[in-house]
């Protein structure tokens, strides 16, 4: 099916990609980890989609894939709020830097 | 008792002169923060005999008022009363200010909301909304949650804890002053609505940003 050849393409594109910044050192050890297993487990789910029905029964949803998306989800509306406050705390650190620029000056 | 003036300022160049000159037979020093100003307004501000604090990039009111709390605490400042850089307050009424420290208030609020004079009905509502989102985000009601025209004793500024960087330091700075039980007066001001001054302030989508950023900051 086409949607498992994009997935698929999709899944080597993203691993690739995670190796080349391990190896340039932007990403540490335990995240290469994770996204890497966690593409590796899209894979999985994209080739054998019968995997999602074992989901499906351990949580009495109808359908595997349904499961998915339920989880993805909140875990994503979480991952954005998580950012945004990390947002927050870089602007605030920003300020601190131009007050302490601003101050300096003052004193001459 | 030394009274510092302090007005933050970002490309106010067409009035932060005239502010100064006003507000000077009141205070001891005027302190005008330049919250990185595109045009004249730090030159302005210099020429009109204000010292002058420039941030290098635009950081936002709550940013600008922060530096100006901690220049006024070099100044040795007693009272700090910030008001706003584009003419919309009245320098004459800040005695009223020092008055009511004079009766035990750490930090005063001066409320267009007492009289409503002038005031168009669309702030009216914008600023009652935001008396509301302070109460049920912080706990403390008063009439005008927004007014930049404030002042405070040292020993409230050293309790004050600016954590935000924006048009929602407003709301912080009343939050604050609950959360240290010092005690708020609110008396009542004009306000002084220009075509100029009612370009100036918040919106509605500002308006929702800030919202969003006080959410935030009540629960982090």
């Amino acid at each position: 099916m086409p949607i498992q050849i994009l997935m698929m393409g999709f899944s080597v594109f993203a691993i690739a990609r995670t190796i080349r910044q391990f190896r340039k050192g932007t990403l540490p050890t335990n995240w290469l980890m994770v996204w890497v297993f966690f593409w590796i487990g899209v894979s999985i789910v994209v080739l054998l989609p019968q995997t999602t029905d074992l989901l499906a029964r351990l949580t009495g949803v109808g359908r595997g894939v349904d499961v998915i998306v339920y989880g993805a989800i909140p875990a994503l509306f979480y991952l954005v709020f998580r950012l945004y406050v990390k947002m927050e705390k870089i602007e605030r650190e920003i300020t601190v830097l131009v007050r302490k620029n601003a101050l300096e000056k003052f004193k001459e | 008792m030394k009274v510092v003036a302090l007005v933050p300022a970002y490309n106010e160049e067409k009035t932060i002169g005239n502010v100064i000159d006003r507000v000077r037979p009141f205070v001891e020093k005027i302190l005008v923060v330049n919250d990185g100003s595109t045009d004249e307004t730090e030159r302005t501000a210099f020429a009109h005999g204000a010292v002058v604090l420039s941030h290098s990039i635009n950081r936002g009111l709550g940013a600008a008022i922060g530096t100006g709390c901690s220049a006024a605490r070099k100044l040795n400042a007693d009272i700090v009363v910030t008001l706003d850089a584009d003419g919309q307050h009245d320098p004459e009424e800040i005695s009223k200010f020092l008055a009511a420290i004079e009766q035990g208030a750490d930090v005063v609020i001066g409320s267009r909301m007492l009289t409503r004079q002038g005031m168009p009905w669309f702030r009216q509502m914008a600023n009652q909304l935001g008396n509301i989102v302070t109460f049920l985000l912080f706990g403390a009601w008063v009439t005008d949650s927004q007014s930049g025209f404030r002042a405070f004793t040292s020993h409230a500024l050293s309790k004050i804890d600016i954590r935000t960087n924006r048009m929602e330091v407003s709301s912080e700075i009343i939050a604050e002053t609950k959360r240290h039980g010092l005690k708020l007066i609110e008396i009542p001001i004009r306000a002084i609505y220009t075509r100029y001054s009612l370009s100036k302030g918040q919106n509605f989508f500002v308006g929702l940003k800030t919202l969003f950023k006080l959410i935030v900051r009540r629960f982090t």
